[in-house]
């Protein structure tokens, strides 16, 4: 008799994929999803159980289903991919230097002068002397460092 | 930065100007703004000036070792004194608007 392919080890390996690959293009564009990646750790989970049940099943109905081997290599696979995926969120994203001198609260912001957009050079003091399109001084300013390079 | 765009008309109505910062030229930035339709003041700072004297320099951390600013935000009053500051320890996590319109209400910098 044809033995079945093991659909719920290659459905959780997929899903495992899934998890690892659409962190960056889809969860992190949301803040609920991005400052802790629970939605992909849900999915590495259902991928991980999946790839579970597809290796149990290879074993306990060998003569029903495939995947002995193949169900083995996917699930060590998916622990692989899953920790790769918590080596880069929860060690490689949090390198960030220490910024011991970064102006604190109380002190006087460094002032700056770089050009914008449009190639108009901007100053902080400048920022601050007009409302944004209002009349009058600012009440104060946003000051958004970012990485770049998009 | 999206979220900043979508909640400048707030920003506006308490008085405060909101900037970004990075090592990227002008042009890469007036590109970007086109495209993604921002429409307040991305500064450029490419040799690293400001990110220094902020001490945000994360070294060689862009493509091909550049230096790039790791992500910080400060909340800068009238008078230039910093009032709120926020520097992450994941570059995955971001202030939020919503936190930083609370901060400026919270302290009173819109008269």
């Amino acid at each position: 008799m044809k033995r079945r392919w093991n659909v719920a080890a290659w459905v959780g390996f997929l899903v495992v994929l899934a998890a690892f690959l659409t962190y960056v293009p889809v969860f992190s564009r949301f803040p609920a999803t991005r400052d802790f990646p629970w939605a992909n750790l849900l999915m590495f989970g259902a991928g991980l159980v999946l790839l579970t049940l597809g290796l149990r099943r290879a074993y306990r109905e060998p003569q029903l289903y495939r995947g002995k081997v193949a169900g083995a290599i996917l699930l060590s696979l998916g622990v692989v991919v899953l920790a790769f995926f918590c080596f880069g969120y929860f060690y490689l994203m949090r390198q960030l230097p220490a910024s011991t001198s970064a102006p604190r609260v109380g002190q006087q912001a460094p002032d700056f002068t770089l050009p914008d957009q449009d190639g108009n050079l901007v100053t902080l003091a400048e920022l601050l002397r007009s409302a944004p399109g209002g009349t009058g001084g600012a009440n104060g300013a946003v000051l958004i460092f970012y990485r770049g390079y998009w | 930065m999206r979220s900043f765009e979508e909640h400048l008309g707030e920003f506006k109505a308490r008085g405060v100007r909101v900037v970004a910062i990075s090592v990227d030229p002008p042009q890469t930035n007036h590109e970007h703004c086109r495209k993604q339709g921002f429409t307040y003041p991305f500064l450029s700072d490419p040799k690293g000036e400001a990110i220094r004297r902020y001490d945000l320099l994360d070294s060689a951390a862009g493509p091909e070792g550049a230096d790039i600013a790791r992500p910080a935000e400060f909340l800068i009053d009238a008078a230039g004194t910093v009032r709120w500051m926020n520097l992450t320890e994941s570059i995955a996590v971001r202030a939020r608007p919503d936190q930083v319109l609370k901060a400026v209400d919270k302290l009173g910098l819109a008269r």
